[in-house]
């Protein structure tokens, strides 16, 4: 019974010492640097409610907006996919790899290629995929999912991290982080310069003009874009807005959500491949559109959610993700945001994760677009209680009618305050693991 | 201002395992001159259903002690609970409309704008003067601060009392009790407890103050088994203490 799937993992991280330094540490620090740079603002509260009314709008009316997006990037010379699955997605772009020829596809960071198993399915095809950005170059040669959406090493140590690459290496390298980065420098370069497709995601795409947006700090973004001779970028259908000016306003939240910056290092433009007279990019530009289950929640209760402009700061913030970490929540999302979109895109085992959150609103305080984080978790716990199993129905009713009676509740209370008097805590289930009762007249209160 | 004829609703946790603390809110409350009435017959505020996703259940239950805080009086409802004090005001119109009875919304609704929590009442009140010389940490419990927006009024309390320090630590860090998240995730709640435990050594408070009994017990029950032997005080104990005055 106390073995399900969340605790279990939750009791393996909660223990390990290591991540719990690399957690708090790294969280504090982003967290921190977006506390910073937003006091510098004196109209945060402003660009979260007009960036809430953009994402609103925009989602109210997704198809038109996709299809215009697809008319533009058709328009500069781009091909458009919309795959309704991940399977469809992988199979096209595994496709364009094959008919290009291609040996080797490199990568800059996309949470989407996560979702859909895109490394995967290039493997398996015969194709060596090569991470660029370097969190998740780490992860990848780690054999490990990324942990969190923005900073996909997030849970690992210096030393940790020097040892993955040393390993890759096969000589001892220092961890200091600027050898290290001199090492992915040198080693990437060449990925850089012999991959014949490069992929990325798309943080935001342009529907007036086709264009699609990619944020990083490392520059390996702008290179997949540009040396390689087919670029594919991902993207969930959802991340679209209307205009650029739309694009301005979520390009003054991003950056400073995600990283505490005002602006990333790089933010890449990209409106189809490369044109007569232009010196460098791609001949061949895709967009890969996809679907993925988002259109189940597009008419519903959780629209909300596919506002989500995967900023990371609810992670940051949420005391549950600073206690467990990205792995625990063993879905491509973590935190609350994961929370709440993996029941709804992954189902199964996902479900659970409705119950990973005490509820304390940090998330929505932080959320750039305002999503209600906190309703949309409780509003997934009642569809689930809807088919919850038996005993706990059961329990809730007996407690309904017991406490709807004001006899029947002075009755329970006095058994209770007798029963945290005379049993030990340590035999309460769940509580006294790892807290003492409350002993009536004695805690917080004598 | 003067006093005012109070509801004063004790909630389940309080009427459980901490009757002090019920005691002396009504002390404090009185000492600044309001009359206030217990009232008998109201029960729990539901939230641990609503919150487990049962939200028939908790419409069950908070429909008593609906129309137990109406009989009551007319007017402040003043509750020793910032999270007891955001049910009812912020999610019982919107649970009692889900579950399709409407006359109890707008009843709810019309209830809502009474609801105060206990240091809500209290900071409008005179204030009197009285000693508590001690460094406190005031943990600023979630609901009270994100939902009701309740921070400066127990904070100014405390800071009205002499020889009384606030220290600065994670005090809107959540202590990870969440209902029953403390018992459905308990490895979870646990470590979140010993996050703001960590943080409450760090920060030299010589006590812990809080508006929430619940988180209360939660962080003070893992203090205890980590051999922790700082005091855990409710507001309301601290007030009632410090008002008394050093003679009696």
């Amino acid at each position: 019974m106390s073995g399900s799937g969340l605790r279990a993992r939750a009791r393996r991280a909660v223990a390990d010492r290591d991540l719990a330094r690399a957690l708090a540490g790294a969280t504090d620090h982003l967290a921190s640097k977006r506390a910073q740079v937003i006091d510098g603002l004196d109209n945060w509260e402003q660009l979260r409610h007009s960036a809430r009314a953009v994402r609103e709008r925009t989602i109210a009316h997704l198809p038109e907006v996709l299809a215009r997006l697809a008319d533009r990037v058709e328009a500069a010379g781009g091909r458009v996919f919309f795959a309704a699955d991940a399977v469809e997605a992988c199979a096209y772009v595994v496709e364009v790899a094959r008919r290009r020829g291609a040996q080797r596809v490199a990568k800059a960071k996309s949470m989407i290629s996560e979702e859909i198993g895109l490394n995967r399915a290039l493997e398996a095809a015969g194709l060596e995929v090569v991470e660029t950005d370097l969190g998740e170059w780490i992860m990848q040669l780690a054999g490990e999912p990324p942990s969190h959406i923005v900073a996909p090493a997030l849970h690992l140590s210096r030393s940790q991290i020097g040892g993955i690459l040393s390993r890759h290496a096969g000589e001892e390298l220092s961890d200091d982080p600027a050898a290290l980065t001199a090492f992915a420098r040198r080693r990437l370069r060449e990925v850089f310069l012999s991959a014949e497709v490069g992929i990325t995601g798309c943080n935001f795409a342009v529907a007036e003009t086709g264009t699609v947006c990619v944020v990083t700090n490392e520059g390996n973004g702008r290179m997949v874009t540009s040396l390689p001779s087919v670029h594919i970028a991902i993207m969930g259908m959802e991340r679209v807005v209307e205009t650029w000016e739309d694009l301005d306003l979520m390009l003054s939240l991003l950056p400073r959500s995600a990283t505490g910056q005002a602006l990333t290092a790089y933010t890449t433009m990209v409106t189809g491949p490369r044109r007569s007279g232009e010196v460098d990019g791609p001949d061949e530009f895709h967009l890969v559109i996809l679907d993925g289950g988002r259109s189940g929640i597009l008419g519903g209760p959780y629209r909300a959610a596919l506002s989500c402009i995967r900023c990371g700061a609810c992670l940051n913030v949420c005391p549950v993700y600073r206690q467990i970490g990205g792995h625990a929540y063993a879905a491509t999302y973590s935190g609350p945001i994961g929370s709440v979109i993996s029941p709804l895109l992954f189902g199964g085992e996902a479900c659970e994760l409705r119950l990973a959150s005490s509820l304390c609103g940090a998330c929505y305080q932080v959320c750039p677009v305002m999503i209600p984080l906190q309703d949309l978790l409780l509003s997934l716990r009642r569809d689930a209680a809807a088919t919850a199993n038996r005993s706990e129905r059961w329990l809730w009713r007996g407690w309904a009618r017991m406490w709807s009676s004001p006899r029947w509740y002075r009755l329970t209370i006095r058994l209770a305050g007798v029963g945290a008097r005379f049993i030990p805590g340590r035999l309460v289930p769940r509580w006294g693991t790892g807290r003492d009762v409350p002993r009536p007249g004695r805690d917080a209160g004598s | 201002m003067a006093g005012a004829d109070v509801s004063f609703f004790s909630t389940c946790i309080v009427d459980a395992v901490s009757g002090a603390v019920g005691r002396a809110a009504v002390r404090v409350l009185e000492r600044l001159g309001h009359r206030v009435t217990v009232v008998a017959g109201a029960t729990c505020c539901g939230q641990p259903a609503w919150n487990s996703g049962f939200a028939d259940e908790a419409a069950r239950v908070a429909r008593t002690t609906l129309r137990a805080l109406e009989e009551a009086g007319d007017g402040p409802v003043c509750l020793p609970s910032g999270s007891c004090a955001t049910m009812i005001r912020v999610y019982w119109p919107e649970m009692f409309q889900l579950v399709g009875d409407r006359a109890s919304a707008t009843r709810a609704e019309r209830l809502a704008d009474r609801v105060v929590e206990f240091s809500e009442l209290a900071a409008r009140g005179p204030r009197l003067p009285g000693k508590f010389p001690k460094r406190v940490a005031y943990h600023s419990s979630c609901h009270m601060t994100r939902e009701l927006g309740i921070v400066d009024q127990p904070s100014g309390l405390l800071d009205g009392l002499e020889g009384c320090r606030r220290v600065a630590w994670a005090s809107d860090l959540c202590c990870g009790f969440g209902g029953t998240f403390a018992v459905k995730q308990p490895e979870i709640s646990v470590a979140m407890a010993d996050a703001k435990i960590d943080s409450l050594l760090a920060s030299g408070a010589e006590m812990l103050v809080g508006c929430d009994q619940s988180c209360l017990l939660h962080l003070e029950g893992r203090m205890r088994r980590r051999g922790v032997a700082l005091p855990v005080r409710h507001l309301a104990l601290v007030l009632d203490q410090a008002w008394e005055g050093p003679a009696t």
